[in-house]
Order: structure tokens, then sequence, then C-alpha cells
């Protein structure tokens, strides 16, 4: 219970502290501190959870089992190596001109609140809260992704709001309807909100009634993972913020809205018994993923490109945990955590790329490899991973995915394969003379924080070659609590 | 007909007036306008949860009310008329389709959420049952105001005013979400208010308009 | 048909010939005091139309039998329907013959032949007054009906006199759909009845007439049928106003010959209170512009509709 203190303290001291001092030149220090505080926190409460078992604290509010402490765990750990990216990065920014230094206070400070929110929204069992949450994320990223207060970053940022607020709005009308569902059975003494209270009773919960919820639930926190046809605001904000504001929504925004439609599916396939919750995802992950592959080709700015790249791996990961069933689930939890670590790791790539090349357009970068050849490599092996080459771990997750479908699912697997064969050819083919390609540039004299990029890239190659014990037996066990 | 308590009564009023003011924010053309009837709609749910604590004897629902009678009828129309005044804002409200188009969709939406809502209410045992229908329609309605709408401050009220219709449904299903909901729920329309306030003057200061036709540039494949 | 219900019928439809045109007078006088000027005398609408019958007709050369017979069509339909609804009892042997849908179709009866007439002669300004009277009719029409079916929801009949004694024997409630109705209803009358703010039934300016610009080229006894079928019409529909939404008073099924004689005078009185409303909203708003009727008469249409809507879902 104390680690829970401490994870979700720690992100709020960190962005009170860095309201005051993120302007100074320790800021980023602070901020990655703090970060690392953070995850050893986490660490701590993984080990906790995984040698006891799931906890259940602070009068039922907080509730921690295999399957968020999981998430818990990547969050704060992309969240650490975003920090350390972000400290040369956003020090470039601001030599650039492109940012004053009460914008930089605000950044750090609203990356603390981001983390915060993220690691609630996992955390709480609150079904309200968990609403809550989703929504100070959305504040917080909109002050993120409008940080450089240009025309198009204000238009992403207003974009964003707009959308997600209107979505989310539906999700709360979800929210209040699982609450109506649930009240008839356990009263109004607030414990009809708990998750944990609601799984022990899903299977009386009123049918019509949660039916109708999970369509609001899923179009309201879909907006926010970005599935088709309610992903536009996605591209917009990933291209429009800065790049370490594009790494965490790709890494841990996504993922955590993916987790509150899960959560919801849960209690939902748990009162239906039928295959309603399932097709719905099924459909919309189908839907994502062939839209946004298709998408992917016609991008000119880099990291819009990724940004629908990252819909098409949340589309994969919608589609898998749809299919339900061991295999499925386990690798719909394993692909959330490679895509999440190569797709930070892209960005950190592509952030220093774009620094050094003075501009996102992809047919303006040429030559990063004899620029600088760790970002060019970074960029190129981030590449490959995330296109699904093997050794690398989204392989793993893709084969395990598309055989369960051509097992289960057989009319969905011609879908995806065209799809992650036409993003395969539109990624590479755009990616392969950005690295190799001649360049006129000239050389910036930078250090690019390469580090990240290639822990990140070294921890999917070890997914891809071998899954520690301890982790698929975690991912099992939160395979089988998804079902 | 089966009469109802009196207090049920006052509150299915109170309901239909909901639902016109929903109708009548459609219909604006003035942005003025548009803000006093949002804090006019929040005065007919602050009166309305209001009664439904008292016919029902839910203490938390007089809190609710009060919140929403601090926030939604005095602080937000009091912020949204001052970003007025210090934006200088004059112009009219633009729709994207015209207003009898847009109330002939919104009767439509109202049909689809009665009948929507018509199953869930007979499941529900609370007097107020029957309004969740014109909760859902409420809702819809400023939805529909937010898509048809082009200027930033009509969004912006469409956008709290389907919070108002998402309140009433609460009230109606359920006398009301927890108490801990409730306040996290004030507190994000704040923030996000405060945050949308700020946003007027840098969009304002980047297109020296608020027209949200300037807001169209990120398309595919620019 | 008992001797009641007949003499009840006699009663009410002399009562509506001979009250309707001081009705006017009544308005126009009270539209006088608010408006600060002298009012002319409360008796003027009966001077005009016995003046207008003893003058001699003058018809144009061109004008077909339509255009003789429109005034008695119209004068005709305006008495069946004030012999329909209910303004003193609700034994009325017409009234079960005729139920609200019959009512509508009258008063659009009347609007047809008197559009007709209009365009026989065919001056412009009969034909400009007979598209507008058409565009207003149309936009009407509809929530007009929109009214009367929510009405006919909560009594469950479409019979003019049951909706009146349903009404009149319910318990006290609130009707959130029957306030939407009766707002509906109030703008249909205004424009039904050519008032301000939809027509002004005081001018003679050829771009805002819509009422007037019809019947220009009507004299002598034609127009004061004419003249006298309006204020019937205004009286009609101040009296289905008044037995939908106020129907105290009204003598219900089988009340007998006292709820009758007690009927009248508080018909009288709410028609004088009903007059001078009429005179208050005429004095307060501005006439306007034709283009924004449309828009007028959908809001009324929006809320009948939306009446209609809230009582299936309240049941109220």
């Amino acid at each position: 219970m104390i680690e829970i203190l401490f994870v979700l303290g720690l992100p709020v001291a960190g962005g009170l502290v860095l309201a005051v001092i993120g302007h100074r030149d320790e800021a980023p220090a602070v901020n990655v501190a703090v970060s690392l505080l953070t995850l050893i926190a986490a660490a701590a409460l993984t080990v906790r959870v995984i040698a006891d078992g799931p906890l259940l604290v602070l009068d039922k509010q907080f509730f921690v089992d295999p399957f968020n402490v999981f998430l818990v765990a990547l969050t704060a750990f992309v969240g650490f190596t975003t920090s350390i990216f972000s400290r040369p990065y956003m020090r470039i920014e601001h030599e650039h001109g492109r940012l004053t230094v009460g914008r930089l206070r605000l950044y750090h400070s609203m990356y603390q609140i981001f983390n915060f929110t993220m690691l609630l929204a996992l955390l709480t069992n609150n079904m309200g809260i968990l609403w809550v949450a989703m929504e100070a994320a959305t504040l917080a990223t909109v002050l993120l992704v409008s940080l450089y207060r240009t025309a198009a970053s204000l238009e992403a940022a207003w974009k964003y709001f707009i959308l997600c607020g209107v979505g989310l709005a539906q999700a709360l009308f979800g929210t209040i309807l699982l609450y109506f569902a649930a009240e008839r059975l356990l009263g109004a003494e607030g414990g009809a909100l708990l998750w944990t209270e609601l799984n022990n009773v899903k299977g009386s919960l009123e049918p019509t009634v949660l039916s109708l919820a999970f369509v609001f639930l899923l179009v309201g926190y879909g907006t926010k993972v970005g599935l088709v046809p309610l992903h536009n605001w996605l591209p917009d904000a990933h291209a429009e913020g800065p790049t370490p504001v594009s790494a965490v929504l790709s890494g841990l925004l996504l993922n955590v809205a993916l987790y509150a439609v899960v959560r919801c599916k849960v209690l939902v396939e748990g009162s239906l018994h039928t295959a309603f919750a399932k097709d719905l995802m099924m459909g919309f992950g189908l839907l994502s993923v062939v839209v946004a592959a298709f998408l992917l080709s016609r991008q000119k700015d880099i990291k819009r490109m990724f940004a629908y790249s990252s819909i098409e791996h949340m589309g994969i990961i919608t589609f898998a945990f749809g299919m339900g069933g061991p295999v499925a689930s386990f690798a719909g939890l394993l692909h959330m955590t490679v895509h999440s670590l190569t797709k930070s790791a892209i960005f950190f790539a592509v952030g220093h790329a774009t620094q050094k090349a003075g501009t996102q357009m992809m047919d303006n970068i040429r030559g990063l490899i004899t620029l600088s050849p760790m970002i060019g490599w970074g960029l190129m092996l981030g590449t490959l991973a995330i296109l699904g080459m093997p050794p690398f771990g989204v392989f793993t997750s893709e084969f395990l995915i598309l055989t369960t479908a051509m097992r289960d699912q057989p009319w969905a697997t011609p879908f995806l394969l065209l799809a992650l064969g036409v993003a395969f050819a539109a990624v590479f083919s755009r990616v392969q003379p950005m690295v190799f390609g001649e360049t006129t540039a000239k050389r910036l004299p930078l250090r690019p924080a390469m580090a990240p990029v290639f822990v990140h890239l070294a921890l999917v190659l070890m997914l891809g070659l071998w899954i520690p014990p301890f982790l698929a037996d975690w991912y099992r066990q939160a395979a089988r609590l998804i079902g | 007909m089966a009469t109802l308590p009196l207090y049920a009564q006052f509150i299915n009023l109170f309901a239909a007036f909901l639902l016109l003011l929903a109708f009548a924010m459609l219909a604006q053309r003035r942005v003025l306008s548009l803000i006093n009837l949002f804090a006019m709609q929040g005065f007919a749910l602050a009166v309305s949860t209001a009664i439904v604590a008292y016919g029902t004897h839910q203490s938390h629902l007089y809190w609710s009310a009060g919140l929403t009678l601090v926030l939604k009828v005095l602080l937000l129309p009091w912020l949204l008329h001052r970003l007025i005044r210090q934006l200088d804002v004059k112009w009219d409200v633009e729709g994207l389709i015209n207003i009898p188009t847009t109330m002939l969709v919104g009767i439509v939406l109202v049909v689809f959420s009665f009948n929507l809502a018509l199953p869930i209410a007979q499941l529900s045992h609370t007097v107020t049952r029957a309004t969740l229908g014109i909760a859902m329609a409420s809702v819809m309605l400023s939805f529909l105001m937010m898509i048809t709408r082009r200027k930033a401050i009509p969004q912006v009220v469409g956008f709290l005013a389907m919070e108002n219709g998402l309140f009433f449904a609460a009230t109606s299903a359920t006398y009301g979400m927890p108490m801990v909901v409730e306040l996290g729920i004030a507190l994000d329309v704040l923030v996000g208010m405060i945050i949308l306030g700020v946003f007027f003057f840098q969009i304002r200061e980047q297109f020296d308009s608020l027209d949200l036709k300037h807001l169209e540039t990120l398309k595919e494949n620019e | 048909m008992t001797p009641t219900e007949f003499a009840s019928q006699l009663l009410q439809l002399g009562l509506a010939l001979a009250l309707a045109p001081l009705l006017v007078g009544w308005i126009n006088q009270c539209r006088a005091w608010l408006q600060n000027k002298s009012a002319p005398s409360l008796l003027l609408p009966y001077r005009t139309i016995r003046k207008l019958f003893m003058k001699d007709a003058v018809v144009a050369l061109q004008a077909s039998p339509i255009f003789r017979v429109a005034p008695y069509v119209v004068f005709g339909a305006m008495c069946c329907a004030a012999a329909i609804i209910p303004s003193l009892a609700t034994d009325l042997p017409f009234g079960r013959a005729a139920d609200t849908i019959a009512l509508v179709g009258l008063f659009a009866l009347a609007r047809v032949f008197i559009a007709l007439a209009a365009m026989d002669i065919g001056t412009a300004f009969g034909s400009l007054g007979a598209r507008r009277e058409m565009f207003v009719g149309f936009l009407a029409e509809p929530a007009l009906l929109m009214v009367l079916f929510t009405a006919s929801l909560i009594s469950g009949s479409t019979s003019l006199p049951t909706i009146v004694d349903v009404f009149a024997h319910r318990e006290l409630a609130i009707y959130p759909s029957l306030a939407f109705a009766g707002v509906a209803f109030a703008m249909v009358s205004l424009a039904e009845n050519a008032r301000i703010p939809v027509d002004n039934p005081a001018t003679h300016l050829e771009l805002t007439m819509i009422h007037e610009a019809m019947i220009l080229e009507y004299s002598a006894r034609h127009l004061a049928l004419i003249e006298w079928a309006s204020s019937l019409k205004l009286f009609n529909y101040s009296c289905l106003g008044i037995a939908l939404f106020f129907p105290v008073g009204i003598g219900v099924a089988g009340a007998g010959w006292t709820a009758l004689v007690a009927a009248a005078p508080v018909l009288v009185a709410k028609l004088a209170v009903g007059g001078f409303a009429l005179a208050l909203v005429e004095t307060l708003s501005a006439k306007m512009r034709i283009f924004r009727a449309p828009e007028f008469l959908g809001t009324a249409f929006l809320l009948a509709v939306l009446a209609m809507l809230v009582n299936l879902l309240l049941g109220s």
C-alpha cells in the first residue's frame, strides 16, 4: 500500500515542485530524478504484487492485479526513459528559440502531472475516478500539445480537446449507465462503481443496460485509443506537439485508454454471455488497422506517419483483445509492451532526426546515417522492429495474433495481412532514403540522448527472442483475467 | 394515468424545460444569449436536482445541486462573459447548416434517444426514470450543436451543455453518482474551462479571430 | 338528440355569431388603450358589417363563380367550426359528428377558397396574398395538428367534446406537454388570424399584407361575410384555446341547463382576458419580415412536436 502512495504521490509532488522551479537549469534533472523514483516505486509495487497476489487497499479504492501492475511498470519505465530523452531534446528546442523558459516550466510540470493521471487511471478501482483521470490526462496533454503555441499546434490541441472531450463525455454516459445497472444490485453506498465489486456481480448485471453502456464506453475511451473513425485528433496531436509528448502519447496514453476499454469489456462479457463486445472490438480494431495502413502511405510528415502507425497497432491490439482467449490476450499484452517500447524509441530517434534536419517533412530529411550514425541506425532498427521483422518482439506478438486469427476468425486474416503488407511497404520505402540517402545538411554539434532508444530496442529484441519466465507467467495471469 | 407525487411532476416540468432550453440553444444566433441560455439550463438542472433531493431524501444531492448552481449558473457563465468582454467578441453564431434543418435533425435525435432510453427507464426504480430520455436527448442535442457550429465559444458552450445533460442523466437514472466522482467531474470541467479560456487568447493572437475555419489546415496529405 | 343538447348547440352557435365582432372590437379597444390612442367604438365591427350589407356589390368582369361562392363557403366553414368547438358545453350533437382533424380540415377549406378567390381576379396583390397565405398555412397547419394530437394523446380521443370532458375532470397536475402545446397553439393562432407579428390586420401596405391583400377585390355583402368570417375565426381559435387549456367552467356532459347558463358569463370573461392578452402581445411585438415567418412557425411546430414527444415519454 505504501508503494501505491509513492507511485501516485511522487509525480504529484514532482509536478508541484517543477511548477515552481521548472524553468531553472536543473529542472530536467529533477524531472528525470522524479521519474526514476516513480519507476523504483512502481518496481517495488510490481514485486509486491507478484509475490503476494492482487492488492485491494485504501477502502477498496485502489486495486492492483497482474493486468494493471504490468502496465504500471511499463508506464513508469517509458516515463523514465522519455524524461531522459527530453533532457537534451528540450534544451535544444529552447536554444533554437522555439520555447521560452516559461513554457519549459509548464512542460516539466505537466509532464509529471500527465504521468500521475496515467498511473491513477491504471491503479484506481473506481470506474468514476478512472474517467476523471482520463479527462485530467486529456487536459494535461492539451497543454503539452499546444506547447509551441504555433498556429498548427493550437489547431491540433483544439481538435484534440474537442474530440476527446466529446468522446469522454460518451464514456461518462457509459459509466453512468454502468453505475445505474450496478446500483440495483450493490446499493448506492459507493460500491457500485468499484471494478472489483462489479466484477463479483457481473453475471447478474442487466444485459440491456450493459450492452448500451459498453457501446458508449467503447466509443468514449476508443476515441482516446485512436480507433478509426474517431482517430482524427491523433496524427495532429502527435505531429504538432513536442516529440517527447508524442512518445508518451503513443507509448502510454493509448495503452491506458485501451486498458479502460478492456476493463469494461470484462464486465460486459460477464453479463452478456454473447459475442457482442468481442465483435464490436474486433470490428473497430480491424477497421483501424486497415484504414491506418492505407493512410500511412499518404503521409509526408514523419511524426504523422508514425502516429498512423500507432493507430494501426492499437487496432491490432484491440482486435487481439476482441478475439479473447489465452493466446490472443497474451499476444495482445505482449504487443502492448513491445509497441510502447518500440514506438517511443522511434519517436526519440525521430525527434533528434527532425532537430538535425530542421524539418518534419520526410522529403527534406536525407542521409541520417552520415549525419549521425546513431540516430540513423536507431531509426532504421526501430522501423524494422515496428514493422514486425523478426527477431524483434513485435514479430512474435503479431505472429501469435495472426495464427490465432487464422484459427478463430479466419475471415479477418486476409485483411490483417493486407494491412500489414501495405504498412510495411509504405513505411519502409519512406524511412530507407531518410536513413541512407544523400544529404546536403551539415552536421550539427549536438549530443543526442540515444541511450533510451537502444535500451528500448534491446528490450524489444529480447522479448522477440526470449520472454523471461516471470514475465510470461505474469502475462498469462493477466490474460486469464481478461479472458 | 397514475398520478405522480407533486415533486415528481415538478421534476418532469423542469426536465421538459431543460429539453426546451437545449433546443433554444441550438436555434440561438447570438453568442451572449447562448451563454444566458446555458446559465438558465444550469439553473433548471440545479433546481430539479434539489427537488429530487427533497423528494427522495438523498441529502448528497443537495451538494450536487449546490455544486451545479455555483459552477454552471454563476462561475462558468461569468467566466464566459468575461472572456467575451475581454476578447471583444461581437459576432453572431454561425452554423454550418441552417437552423430549421438543424431543428429537424434535432427532433429526429430526440425521437432516437427517447427510444434508446425507454428500455432502460423501464428497469429503473426511481420516480425520475422517465426523464432519462430527456437527459439523453439533451446530450445528443448539445452534441449536434458542437458539430454544427464553427466558432470556438459556441462549441465550448455545447460541450458544457453536454456535461449538463450527463449530470441530469446521472440524477434521473440513479439519484446521482458518488460524491467523489461528481467532485472530480466538476473539477475537470472547471480546469478544462480555464485552459480553454487561455486557449482562446492564444487562438486569437495567432489568427486574429475565433473562427474555427482557420483551424482547418491540418488535413490528410497536405 | 335531447332538447338540452339541441339547445346548447343552438345557443353556442348563436353566441359565436353574435359575440365574434364584439371580440374584435374589444381587442381594438384594448390595443388603442395600450397605445395611448383614442379608441373606436366597441361596436364598430357591427356597424361596419351592417354598412357593408346595405351596399351594392361590385364584382370584377373576369370573376368566375368561385369568386362569388367563396365568401359563403368561408363563412359556412367558420360557422361549422363554431358549432364543433365546445365553448359553452360539451353536449354537442355536431361535436360528435366531427373530430379535431375535421376541424383543421374546415379551417383548411376556408383557406383554400379564399386563396382561390384571391387568385381568381388575376390582380397582382391577390396572387401575392394567396401565395403568402398558403406559405403560412403549410407551416401552421401541421403545428396545429400536433397541438391537437397532444391533447388527443392525453385524453385518448380525437373528439373535441371528449377531450374537454377529460380535461375538465382530471386531477390538478402539471403537464409540461400542455405548457409546450399551449405556447405552440398561441403562436399558430397569431399566424392563422393574421395578427402581429406575422401579419398586421390594420395595415394596407402592399409589401407586408397577407390576409388583407387577398380580400382587396371584395365589396359589400361579400366583404361583410368575409369580415364576419374572419372575426369568427378569431373567436373559434380563442374558444379552442380556452377549451383545451382553460376548460374550467365549461358545462361538461350531462350538466344540464344551469351549467349552460352559468358557462356563458365565464366564457365572456375568459374571452375578455384573452383579447386583452392578444392586444398586449400585438402592442409589445413588432411585425417581422415575411421571410422570418417560417422560423416563427417552425418554432411553433417544434414546440408542438416536443409537446407530443414529452407527453409520450413522461406520460404527462
